[in-house]
C-alpha cells in the first residue's frame, strides 16, 4: 500500500518525505484546489522545488486541481493543469469533468487520479470517469463502510485510495454545499469549507461564540476547547436537546483498519491535513510508514500499537479519533 | 414575437410519508399546472412503503394526466443492492430517468436520452459538453451556482439540451452515510425505526440562539428556508430556461404550482405572486445563491418586475 501524504507548503513536503510518505499531494496558490487558505500552497518556484526534492529521494508527487471551475474561472483551471504538466508531476488528482476532459486530450500522457471532490460512491461511477478519462486511481469519499470499500475495490477498473487519518468530512464530498449556504463560498466553488473571512469568535458573558457569517456555530464555556467552526461539526438543537446534531469535532483514525484495508485490496492510504503544520505532517507520515511497513509484513501480527495511536490521538481534532464510516455503528 | 414559457416540474418527494398519503399528493398533482413529474425515492433506500411497482402505478397515473413523467434515482449510492436497483430503473422502457449520481450517468451514456437533477456537478460548459455527447437531454443547474454562472454557460449551451433550475423549496444541501434523524433518536442507521416517518417535511434543526437553520432529512441535509425565485421570474424567460423546478411540500404543493403557473402567465405581477407564496412557506425564504451571494441570503430587488 502506497502513502499518500499531504504538502500544503515546502517544510512539510520536505517532512512527509523525509519520514516515509510514497507520495506526497499539493496544490497551487488559488482557488483551483479544495485547501485554498492563506499561506498555503505552492508557487512556481516552490513547486519546482519541492518536486525536485521529492524526485530525488523517490517520492511521487501528486498536484490536486480538484475544485469546480464556473466559466470565469476556467483559464486558471486549464492554466493550473498545464503548469502541472510542465512541472512533470507524477499524477493530477481531478474532479471536475470538464477539466478531466481537458487535461486528457491536452496531456494524454499524464497520469489522472479521480479526487474524493469527485464523489464516486460506487464501482459504476468510477467507471463513468474510466472509460472517459481513462483515470488509473480514485480517492473514495469518506462515507462507506468497510464492507463496501471491499465492494468498491473488487469491482472498480482502477486501483482504490482511501483516507486512513486526518480531519473528517461527515458529508460526501464534492456534493456538499453547507458551507455556500451560509458564506457562499463552498469546497466546489472556492476551494474551501467555512472560508477564514466569514468566521468570527467572540468572547461573550456566555462563552466564547464562534459564528460562521453570522449563524452561531457554537459556544464553548470555559475551558471548553473551541474548534474550528464547520457547520457539519456546531451543536445545533434538534427536538430540544442541544447537541452535536451532525459530528463531533473528531478525526478519522483507521490505523487499527490496516490488515483489513490491505487485504480487501485498497491501493493507496491518503492523509489529510494540507493545512496542518510540518510537525504535524512528519508526526503522521513517521507513524503510518511504521504501521504500513509492519501490516506488510505481517498482516497476522499486525495491531495498532499504543504509542502511535497516543501519538495521533495528540494531533486530532478535538483530540479524538473515530473509525468514521467504516465502522457501521457511527452511520 | 412570442416569447417561448418555461414548463413547470415537480421534483422528485425528498421526504418519506406513509404510502397513502403519497398517493393522495400525487393524485391531488394530477389536476395541477406542472408538465412534468419527477418520481422515485432518491434520498435514502431503506424507505421502501412504496415498491418500484407502487412508483410505476404513480407513473401512469399521472401519464394518463397528461404529464411528462421521469424516474429519479438515489442520489448517494454505497451498496451492490442499491446499484442494482438502480440498473432497474434505467433499463425501464417507458419513463425517461433523472440520473442524481454519476452511477446513472454512467448506466444510462450512450443508451437512452437523460435528464440529471441538481447534485449532479455541472459547473461548466465543457463538462456540459460532455454529458450532452453521452446522451444528456436536460440538465439541472446545481444549487449553488448563480444567474451569472448560468448566463456564461448559456452562450455555448449544446444544441438539444435544456436547462431547468430548482425555483422552489428547501435546498438539498449535503448527504452523509450517517442519518441524523436517527442520530436525533438516538438510534443507529441500521436501527433507524423509520423515524423520518414522523416528520413530513423533515426535522427542524435550530441553532443555540433558536434560529431555524438546517432540516435534516434522514442522510440529507436541507435548509430551513425555503429557496423561493418568483422574484426572477423574467430572468428564467430571457434566458431561455426550459424548465422551473419546485420541490414537494407536505403541504400547499399544488397552491405553490398554481402561483408559479399564473406569474409565469402573467395573470398576476411577481410581487402579488411572492405574496401569495407568503403563507405557503414553512420557516422563512431566501434567494442568495441564484444572485451570487450565500444560500440563506434574501436578495431584495427594488426594479419594477411584473411578470412578462
Amino acid at each position: 500500500m502506497e502513502l499518500v501524504c499531504p504538502a500544503g507548503n515546502l517544510p512539510s513536503l520536505k517532512a512527509a518525505v523525509d519520514h516515509g510518505a510514497n507520495a506526497v499531494y499539493m496544490g497551487f496558490k488559488d482557488d483551483t484546489n479544495a485547501r485554498h487558505f492563506a499561506g498555503l500552497n505552492f508557487d512556481d518556484r516552490r513547486a519546482q522545488e519541492g518536486i525536485r526534492y521529492a524526485h530525488d529521494k523517490g517520492t511521487k508527487v501528486f498536484v490536486a486541481i480538484n475544485t469546480y471551475p464556473q466559466p470565469s474561472g476556467w483559464s486558471r483551471w486549464k492554466k493550473s493543469v498545464d503548469h502541472a504538466a510542465e512541472l512533470g508531476v507524477d499524477a493530477l488528482i481531478l474532479a471536475d469533468i470538464g477539466v478531466m476532459d481537458y487535461a486528457r486530450g491536452r496531456w494524454p500522457d499524464l497520469r489522472l487520479h479521480l479526487s474524493v471532490q469527485g464523489s464516486a460512491t460506487n464501482a459504476e461511477a468510477i467507471n463513468f470517469y474510466f472509460q472517459n478519462f481513462a483515470i488509473q486511481r480514485v480517492v473514495l469519499p469518506r462515507v462507506l463502510s468497510l464492507k463496501q470499500v471491499k465492494q468498491v475495490a473488487e469491482s472498480s477498473p482502477v486501483p482504490v485510495e482511501v483516507f486512513g487519518f486526518g480531519s473528517l468530512c461527515v458529508m460526501v464530498e464534492g456534493r456538499c454545499m453547507l458551507s455556500s449556504y451560509v458564506t457562499g463560498r463552498s469546497p466546489n466553488t472556492f476551494g474551501a469549507c467555512s472560508p477564514a473571512n466569514a468566521v468570527s469568535w467572540n468572547e461573550t458573558p456566555n462563552g466564547l461564540e464562534t459564528r460562521l457569517n453570522n449563524i452561531l456555530i457554537d459556544q464553548h464555556a470555559e475551558g471548553e476547547s473551541a474548534g474550528y467552526p464547520t457547520v457539519c461539526k456546531g451543536r445545533f438543537n434538534v427536538s430540544g436537546n442541544t447537541y452535536y446534531a451532525i459530528e463531533e469535532p473528531t478525526s478519522l483514525n483507521t490505523l487499527e483498519l490496516l490488515p483489513e484495508l490491505q487485504s480487501v485490496g485498497v491501493a493507496a492510504i491518503k492523509i489529510e491535513g494540507r493545512q496542518r503544520s510540518p510537525a504535524y505532517v512528519a508526526q503522521v507520515t513517521k507513524v503510518w510508514r511504521d504501521a504500513i511497513d509492519l501490516c506488510e509484513r505481517n498482516p497476522q501480527a499486525y495491531h495498532a500499537q499504543s504509542d502511535w495511536m497516543a501519538a495521533l490521538e495528540k494531533v486530532s481534532e478535538g483530540s479524538q479519533t473515530t473509525l468514521g464510516a467504516y465502522h457501521r455503528p457511527w452511520q | 414575437m412570442t416569447t417561448r414559457l418555461p414548463r413547470l416540474s415537480l421534483g422528485p418527494l425528498l421526504y418519506y410519508w406513509p404510502r397513502e398519503d403519497v398517493f393522495r399528493f400525487y393524485e391531488s398533482i394530477a389536476d395541477t399546472a406542472v408538465d412534468i413529474v419527477y418520481l422515485g425515492e432518491t434520498v435514502c433506500s431503506k424507505r421502501r412503503l412504496l415498491t418500484p411497482d407502487s412508483w410505476l402505478q404513480l407513473a401512469a397515473l399521472l401519464k394518463d394526466a397528461g404529464k411528462d413523467v421521469l424516474l429519479s434515482t438515489l442520489t448517494l449510492l454505497e451498496a451492490n443492492s442499491e446499484l442494482s436497483s438502480l440498473r432497474k430503473i434505467c433499463d425501464n422502457e417507458d419513463y425517461m430517468v433523472e440520473a442524481n449520481d454519476m452511477s446513472a450517468v454512467q448506466l444510462l451514456s450512450g443508451k437512452k436520452p437523460f435528464v440529471t437533477g441538481p447534485a449532479v456537478n455541472i459547473y461548466n460548459s465543457r463538462s456540459l459538453q460532455v454529458l450532452a455527447d453521452a446522451g444528456l437531454k436536460r440538465w439541472t443547474l446545481p444549487v449553488e451556482l448563480s444567474k451569472e454562472t448560468l448566463t456564461s454557460m448559456h452562450q455555448d449551451r449544446p444544441l438539444g439540451v435544456e436547462t431547468e433550475v430548482f425555483v422552489f423549496g428547501r435546498l438539498p444541501l449535503a448527504y452523509s452515510a450517517r442519518c441524523f434523524t436517527a442520530r436525533s433518536h438516538n438510534l443507529a442507521k441500521d436501527d433507524c425505526q423509520f423515524r423520518c416517518l414522523d416528520d413530513a417535511d423533515g426535522l427542524m434543526l435550530r441553532t443555540r440562539e433558536d434560529e431555524s437553520f438546517l432540516v435534516l432529512n434522514g442522510i440529507q441535509t436541507q435548509s430551513a428556508k425555503t429557496q423561493n425565485l418568483i422574484r426572477d421570474m423574467n430572468d428564467f424567460i430571457d434566458l431561455e430556461i426550459d424548465v422551473l423546478r419546485i420541490s414537494p411540500q407536505s403541504k400547499n404543493t399544488p397552491q405553490i404550482i398554481e402561483v408559479y403557473d399564473h406569474c409565469m402567465h402573467g395573470k398576476v405581477s411577481s410581487e402579488e405572486a411572492e405574496e401569495l407564496l407568503k403563507p405557503y412557506i414553512i420557516s422563512g425564504e431566501c434567494n442568495g445563491y441564484w444572485h451570487g451571494e450565500a444560500g440563506m441570503d434574501s436578495i431584495g430587488n427594488n426594479e419594477q418586475r411584473g411578470c412578462i
